[in-house]
């Protein structure tokens, strides 16, 4: 039972936490491109941004299902029912959110700070490095919305995973199986380590924000 | 030679024209001051002079080389001048590294020096380690006056260096301004709502209104035997708007 409860936390902070540094080295180079270049279409690409946001994390999870499949195109590959397919699947949910937040963090900051930057003699590069370097506390807070996003999603989780013991279960998913079994008071025992885990987390993010903010 | 050349300048935003075909032309060494109503088009102008955005037709020459408007390509021409904006901002670092950016964007290491003499002369050494977001309105104008000089630009351009100042950062500015030049034989161009500042500071002052610059002159002239009826008002302060 003990061991079981540790496998499943430390499945979920694995999951959770790999996907979310997956969707950010995805997402913040994007997220800091989008922010600050000016193109045609940049609104729609906003709104759909912020559209996927609200996305719900069982038809991600029911699209990736469809995929890795043995029927599907990435059949082959023998993912579902893995851990790697629960990284997949939260990737793609944090992946807008990163990519929007840290978009708008860039966005706010960018024109004075570009101009300045312009002005005092940088180059392009030096320009967006300044912007970026200037938006980092935005950019972290995307990363702390994303990884709550991921920590907290049950849906996809539960369908690409399959909530198999010492496998593929997560809090969240052991959360929905205690539930069903009657089991309340040990269902929330696992909630309160969720809260935890991303108390903790929050804690440390906040800390490294207030750092960054003051040098 | 003239430092700074613009020829036939306009811009419109919209249907708006709010430069109107400028012709400018400021010797080297000169503090020019330009004074003129709100909306004149005193920032649109100096940002086109300073490359922060293109004009819609026109054009300028600095130090005897022509603005292309490309960013990479008039980055040489850039790093020999400098800009100070109506609304400077500081860079999320101390007030030490803000004025160490221009060095290190040019790759000059060694900068320390540069930098102490930067901050000593506006008289922050004393904020020196303090976050560049935290200082006082005067506090960021000088600060933003170290960093725009600490690479010795040869062209300085100013938009309201002391609007909103006490008399105590206005004089420590000016003074400033006044001896930056003087050391180093460098060109001014200020604008400026406050005419008493133009008297005080400048040699040479402009007058513009509505996008055209009305008259240029002597400084002495400009504020006691102007040759436009709207320059004499304007300086008498009768002018209403
Ligand atoms: N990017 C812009 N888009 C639209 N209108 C603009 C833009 N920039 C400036 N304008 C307009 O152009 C006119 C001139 O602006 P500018 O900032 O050059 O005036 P100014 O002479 O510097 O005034 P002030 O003394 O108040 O600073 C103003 O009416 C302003 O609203
Ligand atoms: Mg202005």
């Amino acid at each position: 039972m003990e061991s079981d409860l540790l496998n499943v936390t430390l499945l979920s902070i694995l999951v959770s936490g790999t996907a979310t540094l997956l969707a950010s080295s995805i997402a913040i180079p994007l997220g800091c491109y989008l922010g600050m270049r000016k193109f045609k279409g940049k609104e729609l690409v906003r709104t759909v941004t912020y559209t996927l946001y609200g996305f719900p994390p069982v038809v991600a999870g029911l699209v990736l299902y469809i995929l890795l499949s043995n029927s599907g195109p990435l059949g082959s590959l023998q993912l579902l029912f893995t851990p790697i397919a629960m990284i997949l699947a939260q990737t793609l949910l944090v992946v807008p959110i990163v990519i929007g937040l840290t978009m708008s963090a860039v966005s706010t900051t960018s024109k004075d700070y570009t101009e300045t930057a312009i002005i005092l003699g940088a180059d392009s590069w030096r320009t967006a490095r300044t912007v970026i370097h200037e938006a980092r506390i935005g950019i972290i807070s995307a990363v702390m919305v994303g990884f709550g996003r991921a920590l907290a999603e049950v849906g996809a989780v539960m369908l690409v995973g399959g909530n198999i013991q010492w496998h593929t279960r997560v809090l969240t998913t052991a959360i929905v199986l205690e539930t069903r079994e009657g089991n309340f008071e040990y269902g929330l025992a696992l909630g309160a380590i969720l809260l935890t885990i991303g108390m903790v987390f929050f804690y440390l993010m906040k800390r490294y924000q207030d750092k960054g903010m003051l040098t | 030679m003239s430092a700074i050349k613009a020829r036939g300048i306009s811009k419109s935003f919209g249907n708006r024209c709010v430069l109107k075909a400028i012709d400018l032309e400021v010797e080297e060494g000169d503090l020019f001051a330009i004074i003129g109503p709100s909306g004149a088009g005193k920032t649109t102008l100096l940002r086109i002079l300073c490359s922060l955005q293109p004009p819609d037709s026109g054009t300028v020459t600095i130090l005897g080389k022509q603005m292309s408007y490309r960013e990479a390509e008039d980055l040489p021409l850039r790093r020999r001048m400098s800009f100070i904006s109506q609304k400077p901002i500081a860079f999320r670092e101390t007030v030490r590294e803000n004025v160490a950016y221009p060095l290190r964007v040019r790759g000059i290491e060694n900068g320390n020096e540069m930098v102490y003499h930067a901050l000593q002369h506006v008289g922050l050494l004393d904020l020196a380690d303090n976050l560049g977001v935290t200082l006082s309105g005067g506090e960021l104008q000088r600060m933003a006056f170290a960093r725009a000089t600490v690479y010795n630009p040869e062209v300085l351009i100013l938009d309201e260096f002391t609007a909103h100042l006490d008399p105590y950062n206005i004089k420590m500015l000016e003074d400033a301004v006044v001896s930056y030049r003087k050391e180093k034989g460098a060109t001014v161009l200020t604008v400026t709502h406050n005419l008493f500042q133009a008297k005080r500071i400048a040699s040479t002052t402009a007058f513009m209104l509505d996008g055209v610059i009305v008259e240029q002159n002597e400084t002495a002239r400009i504020f006691n035997s102007p040759a436009d009826e709207r320059t004499g008002s304007f300086v008498r302060g009768e002018m209403i708007f």
